[in-house]
Protein backbone atom coordinates (compact mmCIF):
# COMPACT_ATOMS: atom_id res chain seq x y z
CA UNK A 1 0.00 0.00 0.00
CA UNK A 2 3.17 2.38 0.21
CA UNK A 3 3.29 2.52 -3.37
CA UNK A 4 -0.61 4.58 -3.16
CA UNK A 5 -1.12 7.75 -3.76
CA UNK A 6 -1.97 9.70 -0.57
CA UNK A 7 -5.81 9.98 -2.26
CA UNK A 8 -5.97 6.59 -2.75
CA UNK A 9 -4.64 5.88 0.90
CA UNK A 10 -6.98 8.48 2.21
CA UNK A 11 -9.90 6.26 0.10
CA UNK A 12 -8.16 3.05 1.72
CA UNK A 13 -9.36 4.13 5.13
CA UNK A 14 -12.17 5.61 4.61
CA UNK A 15 -13.43 1.97 2.73
CA UNK A 16 -11.50 0.45 6.26
CA UNK A 17 -9.28 -1.71 3.77
CA UNK A 18 -6.50 -0.87 6.41
CA UNK A 19 -6.18 0.91 9.31
CA UNK A 20 -4.40 4.25 9.83
CA UNK A 21 -2.25 2.06 12.87
CA UNK A 22 -1.37 -0.68 9.86
CA UNK A 23 -0.41 2.41 7.35
CA UNK A 24 1.68 4.28 9.83
CA UNK A 25 3.86 0.89 10.76
CA UNK A 26 4.21 -0.37 7.22
CA UNK A 27 5.57 3.34 6.61
CA UNK A 28 7.78 3.97 9.71
CA UNK A 29 9.25 -0.04 8.46
CA UNK A 30 10.11 1.13 5.40
CA UNK A 31 11.70 4.39 6.79
CA UNK A 32 13.59 1.88 9.30
CA UNK A 33 15.00 -0.01 6.59
CA UNK A 34 15.91 2.79 4.02
CA UNK A 35 16.81 5.63 5.46
CA UNK A 36 20.40 4.48 6.70
CA UNK A 37 21.17 4.77 3.02
CA UNK A 38 18.54 7.90 2.04
CA UNK A 39 18.50 10.09 5.16
CA UNK A 40 15.95 11.62 4.17
CA UNK A 41 14.68 11.85 7.66
CA UNK A 42 16.46 13.59 11.05
CA UNK A 43 14.19 12.61 12.90
CA UNK A 44 11.61 10.11 13.16
CA UNK A 45 8.90 9.89 15.80
CA UNK A 46 7.49 6.00 15.76
CA UNK A 47 5.75 6.30 19.32
CA UNK A 48 4.19 9.45 18.68
CA UNK A 49 3.28 8.45 15.13
CA UNK A 50 1.75 5.23 16.40
CA UNK A 51 -0.14 7.16 18.93
CA UNK A 52 -1.30 9.35 16.31
CA UNK A 53 -2.39 6.74 14.25
CA UNK A 54 -4.23 4.91 16.72
CA UNK A 55 -6.05 8.36 17.57
CA UNK A 56 -7.23 8.57 14.21
CA UNK A 57 -8.39 5.20 14.15
CA UNK A 58 -10.44 5.93 17.16
CA UNK A 59 -11.87 9.32 15.55
CA UNK A 60 -12.61 6.83 12.45
CA UNK A 61 -14.48 4.36 14.59
CA UNK A 62 -16.62 7.53 15.93
CA UNK A 63 -17.54 9.16 12.90
CA UNK A 64 -15.25 11.96 12.96
CA UNK A 65 -12.85 11.23 10.44
CA UNK A 66 -11.85 13.88 8.01
CA UNK A 67 -10.40 13.64 4.67
CA UNK A 68 -7.08 13.76 5.59
CA UNK A 69 -7.81 11.34 8.85
CA UNK A 70 -4.94 8.56 9.81
CA UNK A 71 -2.95 9.88 6.36
CA UNK A 72 0.95 9.65 7.60
CA UNK A 73 2.92 12.93 6.57
CA UNK A 74 6.59 14.35 7.40
CA UNK A 75 7.22 17.80 7.41
CA UNK A 76 10.51 19.82 6.44
CA UNK A 77 12.98 19.97 9.60
CA UNK A 78 12.30 23.91 9.25
CA UNK A 79 8.43 23.69 10.97
CA UNK A 80 8.58 24.55 14.60
CA UNK A 81 7.21 20.80 15.71
CA UNK A 82 6.02 21.54 20.10
CA UNK A 83 7.76 17.97 21.39
CA UNK A 84 9.75 16.48 18.71
CA UNK A 85 13.00 18.50 17.76
CA UNK A 86 13.30 20.84 15.13
CA UNK A 87 17.17 20.96 14.27
CA UNK A 88 16.73 23.44 10.42
CA UNK A 89 19.05 21.06 10.11
CA UNK A 90 21.57 22.73 12.29
CA UNK A 91 24.48 22.12 14.65
CA UNK A 92 22.94 25.53 16.20
CA UNK A 93 19.36 23.73 16.62
CA UNK A 94 20.91 20.35 17.52
CA UNK A 95 18.83 19.86 20.70
CA UNK A 96 16.15 22.65 20.01
CA UNK A 97 12.57 21.58 20.96
CA UNK A 98 9.62 24.15 20.12
CA UNK A 99 7.12 25.14 22.71
CA UNK A 100 4.74 25.57 19.90
CA UNK A 101 3.79 24.20 16.99
CA UNK A 102 4.36 26.00 12.99
CA UNK A 103 0.42 26.88 12.19
CA UNK A 104 1.13 24.53 8.97
CA UNK A 105 2.05 21.51 11.45
CA UNK A 106 -0.85 22.53 13.50
CA UNK A 107 -3.80 22.97 10.53
CA UNK A 108 -1.94 19.02 9.45
CA UNK A 109 -2.65 17.79 12.71
CA UNK A 110 -6.31 18.93 13.15
CA UNK A 111 -6.96 17.56 10.05
CA UNK A 112 -5.97 14.53 11.39
CA UNK A 113 -2.98 13.36 9.90
CA UNK A 114 0.22 11.42 11.79
CA UNK A 115 3.58 13.24 11.77
CA UNK A 116 6.06 10.18 11.02
CA UNK A 117 8.76 12.56 11.17
CA UNK A 118 11.31 15.47 9.97
CA UNK A 119 13.04 15.83 6.85
CA UNK A 120 16.39 16.84 6.16
CA UNK A 121 17.38 20.07 4.56
CA UNK A 122 20.22 22.22 3.83
CA UNK A 123 21.02 24.10 7.16
CA UNK A 124 17.89 26.69 7.40
CA UNK A 125 17.34 25.88 4.15
CA UNK A 126 19.84 27.52 2.14
CA UNK A 127 21.23 25.52 -0.47
CA UNK A 128 20.44 23.78 -3.93
CA UNK A 129 22.13 20.50 -2.53
CA UNK A 130 20.75 19.03 1.15
CA UNK A 131 25.21 18.77 1.17
CA UNK A 132 24.61 21.61 3.94
CA UNK A 133 22.90 19.59 6.46
CA UNK A 134 24.64 19.60 9.65
CA UNK A 135 23.31 15.99 9.49
CA UNK A 136 25.13 14.90 6.27
CA UNK A 137 23.55 14.75 2.93
CA UNK A 138 20.16 13.39 2.38
CA UNK A 139 20.60 10.92 -0.86
CA UNK A 140 18.67 10.66 -4.18
CA UNK A 141 16.44 7.05 -4.26
CA UNK A 142 17.25 7.07 -8.00
CA UNK A 143 20.94 7.13 -7.53
CA UNK A 144 22.41 7.80 -4.03
CA UNK A 145 25.68 8.96 -5.60
CA UNK A 146 23.51 11.56 -6.31
CA UNK A 147 21.86 14.67 -4.44
CA UNK A 148 18.54 14.78 -4.09
CA UNK A 149 18.24 18.84 -4.51
CA UNK A 150 17.32 21.52 -2.15
CA UNK A 151 17.00 22.73 0.67
CA UNK A 152 13.91 20.67 0.99
CA UNK A 153 15.82 17.49 -0.44
CA UNK A 154 15.05 15.08 2.46
CA UNK A 155 10.99 15.83 1.63
CA UNK A 156 11.96 14.94 -1.82
CA UNK A 157 13.49 11.99 -1.19
CA UNK A 158 11.02 10.67 1.35
CA UNK A 159 8.22 10.94 -1.14
CA UNK A 160 10.43 9.86 -4.21
CA UNK A 161 11.00 6.39 -1.93
CA UNK A 162 7.71 6.37 -0.87
CA UNK A 163 8.71 6.91 2.96
CA UNK A 164 5.95 9.09 3.38
CA UNK A 165 3.22 10.03 0.73
CA UNK A 166 3.21 13.56 1.26
CA UNK A 167 5.82 16.08 2.87
CA UNK A 168 5.81 19.66 3.77
CA UNK A 169 8.62 21.99 2.18
CA UNK A 170 9.86 25.38 2.05
CA UNK A 171 10.80 27.64 -1.09
CA UNK A 172 12.96 30.61 -0.77
CA UNK A 173 14.55 30.25 -4.16
CA UNK A 174 13.51 26.99 -5.38
CA UNK A 175 13.62 24.72 -2.81
CA UNK A 176 10.53 22.89 -3.33
CA UNK A 177 10.74 22.85 -7.28
CA UNK A 178 14.31 22.13 -7.62
CA UNK A 179 14.14 18.88 -5.54
CA UNK A 180 10.81 17.37 -6.59
CA UNK A 181 12.57 17.97 -10.22
CA UNK A 182 15.66 16.20 -9.42
CA UNK A 183 13.63 13.08 -6.99
CA UNK A 184 10.95 12.90 -9.90
CA UNK A 185 8.13 13.90 -7.18
CA UNK A 186 5.28 16.49 -7.90
CA UNK A 187 5.63 19.85 -6.05
CA UNK A 188 4.14 23.16 -5.26
CA UNK A 189 5.39 26.56 -4.40
CA UNK A 190 2.46 28.57 -3.58
CA UNK A 191 2.06 32.13 -3.61
CA UNK A 192 3.75 34.59 -0.90
CA UNK A 193 1.20 34.96 1.71
CA UNK A 194 -1.00 31.78 0.92
CA UNK A 195 0.56 29.35 3.31
CA UNK A 196 1.10 30.85 6.63
CA UNK A 197 5.06 31.47 7.97
CA UNK A 198 4.27 31.06 11.54
CA UNK A 199 6.46 29.09 12.97
CA UNK A 200 8.44 28.10 10.24
CA UNK A 201 11.87 29.09 11.02
CA UNK A 202 12.73 32.43 8.70
CA UNK A 203 15.20 32.40 6.03
CA UNK A 204 14.31 35.48 3.74
CA UNK A 205 11.00 36.27 5.06
CA UNK A 206 9.53 37.91 1.53
CA UNK A 207 10.90 35.22 -0.34
CA UNK A 208 10.19 32.57 2.05
CA UNK A 209 6.99 30.12 1.53
CA UNK A 210 5.97 26.73 2.12
CA UNK A 211 4.35 23.87 0.35
CA UNK A 212 3.56 20.47 -0.40
CA UNK A 213 5.68 17.84 -2.18
CA UNK A 214 3.48 14.50 -2.98
CA UNK A 215 3.10 11.76 -6.06
CA UNK A 216 0.46 14.14 -7.70
CA UNK A 217 -0.69 17.22 -8.24
CA UNK A 218 -3.88 15.63 -6.89
CA UNK A 219 -2.30 15.42 -3.72
CA UNK A 220 -0.98 17.99 -3.25
CA UNK A 221 -4.19 19.84 -3.66
CA UNK A 222 -5.97 18.11 -0.98
CA UNK A 223 -2.74 19.34 1.37
CA UNK A 224 -2.55 22.72 0.47
CA UNK A 225 -6.51 22.33 1.77
CA UNK A 226 -5.39 21.66 4.59
CA UNK A 227 -2.76 24.09 5.49
CA UNK A 228 -3.23 26.97 3.09
CA UNK A 229 -5.24 30.21 4.19
CA UNK A 230 -5.31 33.30 6.35
CA UNK A 231 -3.55 33.20 9.84
CA UNK A 232 -3.99 36.29 11.62
CA UNK A 233 -0.14 35.24 13.73
CA UNK A 234 1.45 35.91 10.19
CA UNK A 235 1.72 39.28 9.43
CA UNK A 236 2.25 38.71 5.69
CA UNK A 237 -0.61 36.14 5.40
CA UNK A 238 -3.26 36.93 2.92
CA UNK A 239 -6.45 38.01 4.01
CA UNK A 240 -8.20 36.20 0.98
CA UNK A 241 -11.37 33.61 2.09
CA UNK A 242 -10.83 29.70 2.27
CA UNK A 243 -10.42 27.74 -1.43
CA UNK A 244 -10.88 24.11 -2.36
CA UNK A 245 -7.63 23.91 -4.56
CA UNK A 246 -9.36 20.43 -5.91
CA UNK A 247 -12.66 22.21 -7.49
CA UNK A 248 -11.14 22.54 -10.57
CA UNK A 249 -9.73 18.80 -11.11
CA UNK A 250 -12.70 17.53 -9.92
CA UNK A 251 -14.83 19.24 -13.04
CA UNK A 252 -14.71 16.94 -16.59
CA UNK A 253 -13.51 18.40 -19.31
CA UNK A 254 -15.82 19.57 -21.94
CA UNK A 255 -14.16 17.28 -24.82
CA UNK A 256 -12.46 14.44 -22.70
CA UNK A 257 -9.53 13.59 -25.49
CA UNK A 258 -8.90 18.05 -25.26
CA UNK A 259 -8.55 18.78 -21.65
CA UNK A 260 -6.23 21.13 -21.84
CA UNK A 261 -8.51 22.62 -24.53
CA UNK A 262 -7.78 26.56 -25.15
CA UNK A 263 -5.10 26.84 -22.34
CA UNK A 264 -2.57 28.98 -23.41
CA UNK A 265 1.32 27.91 -22.25
CA UNK A 266 3.78 31.01 -22.33
CA UNK A 267 7.18 29.13 -23.18
CA UNK A 268 10.12 32.03 -22.30
CA UNK A 269 12.58 31.98 -24.27
CA UNK A 270 15.37 32.54 -21.78
CA UNK A 271 14.31 29.00 -20.52
CA UNK A 272 15.66 27.44 -23.30
CA UNK A 273 19.11 28.90 -23.71
CA UNK A 274 22.86 27.89 -23.82
CA UNK A 275 22.77 26.70 -20.40
CA UNK A 276 20.29 24.23 -20.94
CA UNK A 277 21.07 20.90 -20.65
CA UNK A 278 19.50 18.45 -23.70
CA UNK A 279 18.20 15.60 -21.97
CA UNK A 280 16.12 18.28 -20.25
CA UNK A 281 15.09 20.43 -23.40
CA UNK A 282 14.56 17.39 -24.65
CA UNK A 283 12.07 16.11 -22.16
CA UNK A 284 10.30 20.10 -21.45
CA UNK A 285 9.91 19.91 -25.07
CA UNK A 286 7.79 16.44 -24.95
CA UNK A 287 5.88 17.71 -22.40
CA UNK A 288 4.92 20.68 -24.00
CA UNK A 289 4.07 18.58 -27.14
CA UNK A 290 2.12 16.16 -25.08
CA UNK A 291 0.34 19.23 -23.59
CA UNK A 292 -0.41 20.69 -27.52
CA UNK A 293 -1.75 17.03 -27.82
CA UNK A 294 -4.04 18.21 -25.43
CA UNK A 295 -5.49 21.24 -26.24
CA UNK A 296 -3.32 23.51 -25.64
CA UNK A 297 -1.41 26.56 -27.62
CA UNK A 298 1.88 27.22 -27.44
CA UNK A 299 2.87 31.02 -27.12
CA UNK A 300 6.42 32.29 -26.97
CA UNK A 301 7.16 34.90 -24.49
CA UNK A 302 10.18 36.65 -22.88
CA UNK A 303 11.35 37.24 -19.31
CA UNK A 304 14.34 39.47 -20.34
CA UNK A 305 15.88 39.73 -16.70
CA UNK A 306 15.90 36.04 -15.94
CA UNK A 307 19.79 36.37 -16.06
CA UNK A 308 19.89 38.96 -13.12
CA UNK A 309 17.42 37.21 -11.07
CA UNK A 310 20.27 35.53 -9.65
CA UNK A 311 22.42 38.34 -8.74
CA UNK A 312 19.67 40.33 -7.13
CA UNK A 313 18.57 36.94 -5.14
CA UNK A 314 22.02 36.75 -3.90
CA UNK A 315 21.76 39.90 -2.54
CA UNK A 316 17.94 40.27 -1.19
CA UNK A 317 18.12 36.62 0.28
CA UNK A 318 21.44 37.10 2.31
CA UNK A 319 20.45 40.42 3.48
CA UNK A 320 17.32 39.19 5.10
CA UNK A 321 18.84 35.96 6.08
CA UNK A 322 21.82 38.39 7.67
CA UNK A 323 18.95 39.87 10.16
CA UNK A 324 16.45 36.80 10.67
CA UNK A 325 19.75 34.83 11.69
CA UNK A 326 20.57 37.21 14.40
CA UNK A 327 18.21 35.84 16.54
CA UNK A 328 20.91 33.09 16.95
CA UNK A 329 23.42 34.73 19.95
CA UNK A 330 23.24 31.93 22.79
CA UNK A 331 20.94 33.59 24.70
CA UNK A 332 17.32 32.38 24.55
CA UNK A 333 17.89 29.05 22.18
CA UNK A 334 19.90 26.79 20.34
CA UNK A 335 23.84 26.52 20.69
CA UNK A 336 26.01 28.21 23.45
CA UNK A 337 29.70 28.18 22.47
CA UNK A 338 30.97 26.59 25.84
CA UNK A 339 34.13 29.13 26.78
CA UNK A 340 34.18 32.64 26.36
CA UNK A 341 35.69 35.83 28.00
CA UNK A 342 32.45 38.16 27.43
CA UNK A 343 29.29 39.12 26.18
CA UNK A 344 30.69 40.29 22.23
CA UNK A 345 32.89 36.48 22.52
CA UNK A 346 30.14 34.36 23.68
CA UNK A 347 28.03 36.14 20.36
CA UNK A 348 30.57 35.63 17.90
CA UNK A 349 32.17 32.06 19.31
CA UNK A 350 29.01 30.24 19.94
CA UNK A 351 27.72 31.56 15.89
CA UNK A 352 30.82 30.50 14.56
CA UNK A 353 30.74 26.99 16.43
CA UNK A 354 26.34 26.54 15.64
CA UNK A 355 26.49 27.77 11.85
CA UNK A 356 27.89 25.99 9.12
CA UNK A 357 29.95 27.15 5.70
CA UNK A 358 27.55 28.29 3.26
CA UNK A 359 25.22 29.62 6.49
CA UNK A 360 27.83 31.71 7.34
CA UNK A 361 29.01 33.32 4.03
CA UNK A 362 25.19 34.14 3.26
CA UNK A 363 25.25 36.10 6.72
CA UNK A 364 28.34 37.75 5.72
CA UNK A 365 27.13 38.85 1.90
CA UNK A 366 23.76 40.06 3.20
CA UNK A 367 25.96 41.72 6.41
CA UNK A 368 27.85 43.69 3.64
CA UNK A 369 25.19 44.92 1.19
CA UNK A 370 23.30 46.25 3.68
CA UNK A 371 26.26 48.27 5.33
CA UNK A 372 26.54 51.37 5.06
CA UNK A 373 28.11 52.49 2.05
CA UNK A 374 26.96 49.93 0.23
CA UNK A 375 23.53 49.62 0.77
CA UNK A 376 22.10 51.44 -2.72
CA UNK A 377 24.67 49.87 -4.69
CA UNK A 378 23.69 46.66 -3.72
CA UNK A 379 20.45 46.30 -1.71
CA UNK A 380 18.91 49.13 -2.99
CA UNK A 381 19.87 48.12 -6.64
CA UNK A 382 18.46 44.44 -6.13
CA UNK A 383 15.37 45.44 -4.91
CA UNK A 384 15.03 47.87 -7.93
CA UNK A 385 15.96 44.91 -10.25
CA UNK A 386 13.12 43.13 -8.28
CA UNK A 387 10.36 45.10 -9.49
CA UNK A 388 11.26 45.26 -13.34
CA UNK A 389 11.38 41.17 -12.59
CA UNK A 390 7.98 41.38 -11.15
CA UNK A 391 7.02 43.51 -14.05
CA UNK A 392 8.63 41.09 -16.79
CA UNK A 393 6.32 37.93 -15.64
CA UNK A 394 3.30 40.33 -15.18
CA UNK A 395 3.48 40.99 -19.07
CA UNK A 396 4.84 37.67 -20.01
CA UNK A 397 1.30 36.16 -18.09
CA UNK A 398 -0.83 38.92 -19.64
CA UNK A 399 0.05 36.49 -22.78
CA UNK A 400 -0.92 33.04 -21.23
CA UNK A 401 -2.36 31.30 -18.78
CA UNK A 402 0.67 29.84 -17.44
CA UNK A 403 4.48 29.96 -18.04
CA UNK A 404 6.27 26.01 -18.58
CA UNK A 405 9.61 25.64 -18.83
CA UNK A 406 12.84 23.50 -16.76
CA UNK A 407 12.78 24.06 -13.63
CA UNK A 408 16.60 23.35 -13.54
CA UNK A 409 19.25 23.59 -16.53
CA UNK A 410 20.13 19.63 -15.41
CA UNK A 411 19.25 16.17 -13.65
CA UNK A 412 20.39 15.70 -10.08
CA UNK A 413 24.35 15.85 -10.38
CA UNK A 414 27.35 13.78 -7.90
CA UNK A 415 27.54 14.32 -4.30
CA UNK A 416 30.31 16.85 -3.97
CA UNK A 417 30.59 17.83 -7.51
CA UNK A 418 29.34 21.83 -6.53
CA UNK A 419 30.02 21.89 -2.91
CA UNK A 420 33.24 24.07 -2.91
CA UNK A 421 31.69 26.25 -5.65
CA UNK A 422 29.09 28.29 -4.40
CA UNK A 423 28.79 30.55 -7.27
CA UNK A 424 28.25 27.44 -9.80
CA UNK A 425 25.66 26.13 -7.56
CA UNK A 426 23.70 29.76 -7.95
CA UNK A 427 23.63 29.32 -11.78
CA UNK A 428 22.07 26.61 -10.93
CA UNK A 429 19.01 28.38 -9.62
CA UNK A 430 18.49 30.29 -12.64
CA UNK A 431 14.79 28.91 -13.18
CA UNK A 432 13.20 29.22 -9.93
CA UNK A 433 14.37 32.54 -8.19
CA UNK A 434 12.74 35.12 -10.36
CA UNK A 435 9.31 33.57 -9.16
CA UNK A 436 10.15 34.38 -5.48
CA UNK A 437 11.24 37.36 -5.78
CA UNK A 438 8.02 38.13 -7.52
CA UNK A 439 6.46 36.16 -5.41
CA UNK A 440 4.38 33.62 -8.03
CA UNK A 441 3.14 30.47 -7.49
CA UNK A 442 4.76 27.69 -9.49
CA UNK A 443 4.94 23.78 -9.90
CA UNK A 444 7.55 21.55 -10.65
CA UNK A 445 5.83 18.15 -12.45
CA UNK A 446 7.61 15.06 -13.88
CA UNK A 447 8.00 15.31 -17.19
CA UNK A 448 10.31 12.80 -18.31
CA UNK A 449 13.49 10.99 -17.51
CA UNK A 450 17.02 12.06 -18.54
CA UNK A 451 20.76 10.35 -19.37
CA UNK A 452 21.09 7.69 -16.74
CA UNK A 453 17.38 7.46 -15.78
CA UNK A 454 17.31 10.52 -13.98
CA UNK A 455 13.90 12.20 -13.40
CA UNK A 456 13.46 15.75 -14.84
CA UNK A 457 10.89 18.15 -13.60
CA UNK A 458 8.57 20.47 -15.47
CA UNK A 459 7.81 24.01 -14.11
CA UNK A 460 4.42 25.77 -14.30
CA UNK A 461 3.76 29.03 -13.23
CA UNK A 462 0.83 30.66 -12.75
CA UNK A 463 -0.15 34.21 -11.76
CA UNK A 464 -0.74 35.12 -7.88
CA UNK A 465 -3.28 33.18 -6.23
CA UNK A 466 -4.08 30.85 -9.74
CA UNK A 467 -2.69 27.70 -7.30
CA UNK A 468 -5.76 25.86 -8.73
CA UNK A 469 -5.58 26.15 -11.95
CA UNK A 470 -1.68 25.05 -11.83
CA UNK A 471 -3.02 22.13 -10.24
CA UNK A 472 -5.35 21.52 -12.88
CA UNK A 473 -3.32 21.72 -15.77
CA UNK A 474 -0.73 19.32 -14.04
CA UNK A 475 -3.66 17.24 -13.04
CA UNK A 476 -4.68 16.73 -16.74
CA UNK A 477 -1.04 16.54 -17.46
CA UNK A 478 -0.71 13.62 -15.51
CA UNK A 479 -4.23 12.22 -16.29
CA UNK A 480 -2.15 11.40 -19.82
CA UNK A 481 0.97 10.49 -18.86
CA UNK A 482 2.92 8.19 -15.96
CA UNK A 483 5.81 9.69 -15.16
CA UNK A 484 5.18 10.77 -11.64
CA UNK A 485 4.10 6.94 -10.80
CA UNK A 486 7.10 5.91 -11.61
CA UNK A 487 9.35 5.28 -8.25
CA UNK A 488 12.81 4.12 -8.17
CA UNK A 489 13.97 0.28 -7.28
CA UNK A 490 14.87 0.46 -3.86
CA UNK B 1 34.82 45.71 -6.49
CA UNK B 2 37.84 42.97 -4.61
CA UNK B 3 37.41 42.65 -0.92
CA UNK B 4 40.75 42.04 0.94
CA UNK B 5 41.53 39.85 4.35
CA UNK B 6 41.11 43.09 6.07
CA UNK B 7 37.32 43.59 5.09
CA UNK B 8 36.76 39.80 5.48
CA UNK B 9 37.31 39.90 9.27
CA UNK B 10 35.18 43.43 9.30
CA UNK B 11 32.53 41.68 8.27
CA UNK B 12 32.73 38.80 10.63
CA UNK B 13 33.67 40.90 13.37
CA UNK B 14 29.73 42.87 11.84
CA UNK B 15 27.79 39.70 11.59
CA UNK B 16 28.94 38.26 14.94
CA UNK B 17 30.72 35.44 13.54
CA UNK B 18 34.68 33.95 15.08
CA UNK B 19 36.75 33.93 11.97
CA UNK B 20 40.51 32.44 12.42
CA UNK B 21 43.30 34.24 10.00
CA UNK B 22 42.95 30.55 8.14
CA UNK B 23 39.53 30.44 7.53
CA UNK B 24 39.51 34.38 6.30
CA UNK B 25 41.25 33.60 3.56
CA UNK B 26 39.50 30.83 2.48
CA UNK B 27 36.32 32.74 3.32
CA UNK B 28 37.71 35.97 1.06
CA UNK B 29 38.18 33.68 -2.29
CA UNK B 30 34.47 32.54 -2.18
CA UNK B 31 33.18 35.94 -0.74
CA UNK B 32 34.72 37.35 -3.84
CA UNK B 33 33.41 35.37 -6.44
CA UNK B 34 30.03 35.50 -5.08
CA UNK B 35 30.49 39.43 -5.36
CA UNK B 36 31.62 39.22 -8.99
CA UNK B 37 28.31 37.45 -9.70
CA UNK B 38 26.36 40.15 -7.69
CA UNK B 39 28.23 43.11 -9.48
CA UNK B 40 26.51 41.91 -12.89
CA UNK B 41 23.31 43.48 -11.35
CA UNK B 42 25.38 47.16 -12.01
CA UNK B 43 24.36 46.84 -16.04
CA UNK B 44 20.97 47.66 -15.26
CA UNK B 45 20.05 51.00 -15.34
CA UNK B 46 17.39 51.44 -12.75
CA UNK B 47 17.13 55.38 -12.39
CA UNK B 48 13.39 55.95 -11.39
CA UNK B 49 12.71 52.45 -10.19
CA UNK B 50 11.47 51.85 -7.28
CA UNK B 51 12.32 49.54 -4.77
CA UNK B 52 10.01 46.02 -4.22
CA UNK B 53 10.59 45.28 -0.51
CA UNK B 54 8.05 42.51 -1.08
CA UNK B 55 5.54 40.71 -3.40
CA UNK B 56 2.51 42.63 -3.85
CA UNK B 57 3.39 45.32 -1.79
CA UNK B 58 0.10 45.60 0.47
CA UNK B 59 -0.11 48.15 3.65
CA UNK B 60 0.78 46.20 6.66
CA UNK B 61 -2.19 44.74 8.79
CA UNK B 62 -2.03 45.49 12.26
CA UNK B 63 -3.93 43.71 14.80
CA UNK B 64 -5.91 44.95 17.72
CA UNK B 65 -4.27 46.12 20.52
CA UNK B 66 -5.21 43.36 23.19
CA UNK B 67 -3.46 40.08 24.49
CA UNK B 68 -3.71 37.21 22.98
CA UNK B 69 -0.94 35.30 24.59
CA UNK B 70 -0.80 33.55 27.74
CA UNK B 71 2.39 33.43 29.89
CA UNK B 72 4.33 30.22 29.03
CA UNK B 73 7.79 31.50 30.18
CA UNK B 74 9.02 28.61 31.74
CA UNK B 75 8.13 26.52 28.93
CA UNK B 76 10.22 29.66 26.46
CA UNK B 77 12.76 29.54 29.14
CA UNK B 78 13.12 25.48 29.11
CA UNK B 79 14.79 26.19 26.19
CA UNK B 80 16.96 28.42 26.85
CA UNK B 81 21.45 27.41 27.45
CA UNK B 82 20.93 29.16 30.65
CA UNK B 83 18.23 30.75 32.41
CA UNK B 84 17.25 31.08 36.59
CA UNK B 85 13.71 32.59 37.80
CA UNK B 86 12.47 33.85 35.03
CA UNK B 87 15.95 35.72 33.92
CA UNK B 88 18.03 34.88 30.72
CA UNK B 89 21.91 34.56 32.18
CA UNK B 90 24.79 36.12 29.77
CA UNK B 91 28.29 37.41 30.93
CA UNK B 92 28.35 40.18 32.98
CA UNK B 93 28.32 43.50 31.01
CA UNK B 94 28.31 45.77 33.14
CA UNK B 95 31.13 46.02 35.81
Amino acid sequence: MIEQSLKQLAAGLAAKQFSSLELTQAFLDRIEALNPALNAFISVDRAGALAQAQAADAARAAGNAGPLSGIPIAHKDIFCTEGLRTTCASKMLDNFVSPYDATVVARLKAAGTVMLGKTNCDEFAMGSTNENSYYGPAKNPWDCSRVPGGSSGGSAAAVAARLAPGVTGTDTGGSIRQPASFCGVTGLKPTYGAVSRWGMVAYASSLDQGGPLAQTAEDCAILLNAFAGFDEKDSTSAERPAEDYTRLLAQAPADPSKPLAGVRLGVPKEYFGDGLADDVRKAVEAALAEMEKLGAVRVEVSLPKTELSIPAYYVIAPAEASSNLSRFDGVRYGHRAAEYSDLMDMYCKSRAEGFGGEVKRRIMVGTYVLSHGYYDAYYLQALKLRRLIAEDFATALKQCDVLVGPVCPGTAWPLGQMADDPVRMYLADIYTVSLNLAGLPGMSVPCGFGAGGLPVGMQLIGNYFAEARLLEIAHRFQQATDFHLRAPDL
Amino acid sequence: MSLKTDDVLRIARLARLEIGAEEAVATLGKLNGIFALIERMQAVDTTGVEPLYKPQATAQRLRDDSVTESDRRDVFQAVAPQSEDGLYLVPKVIE
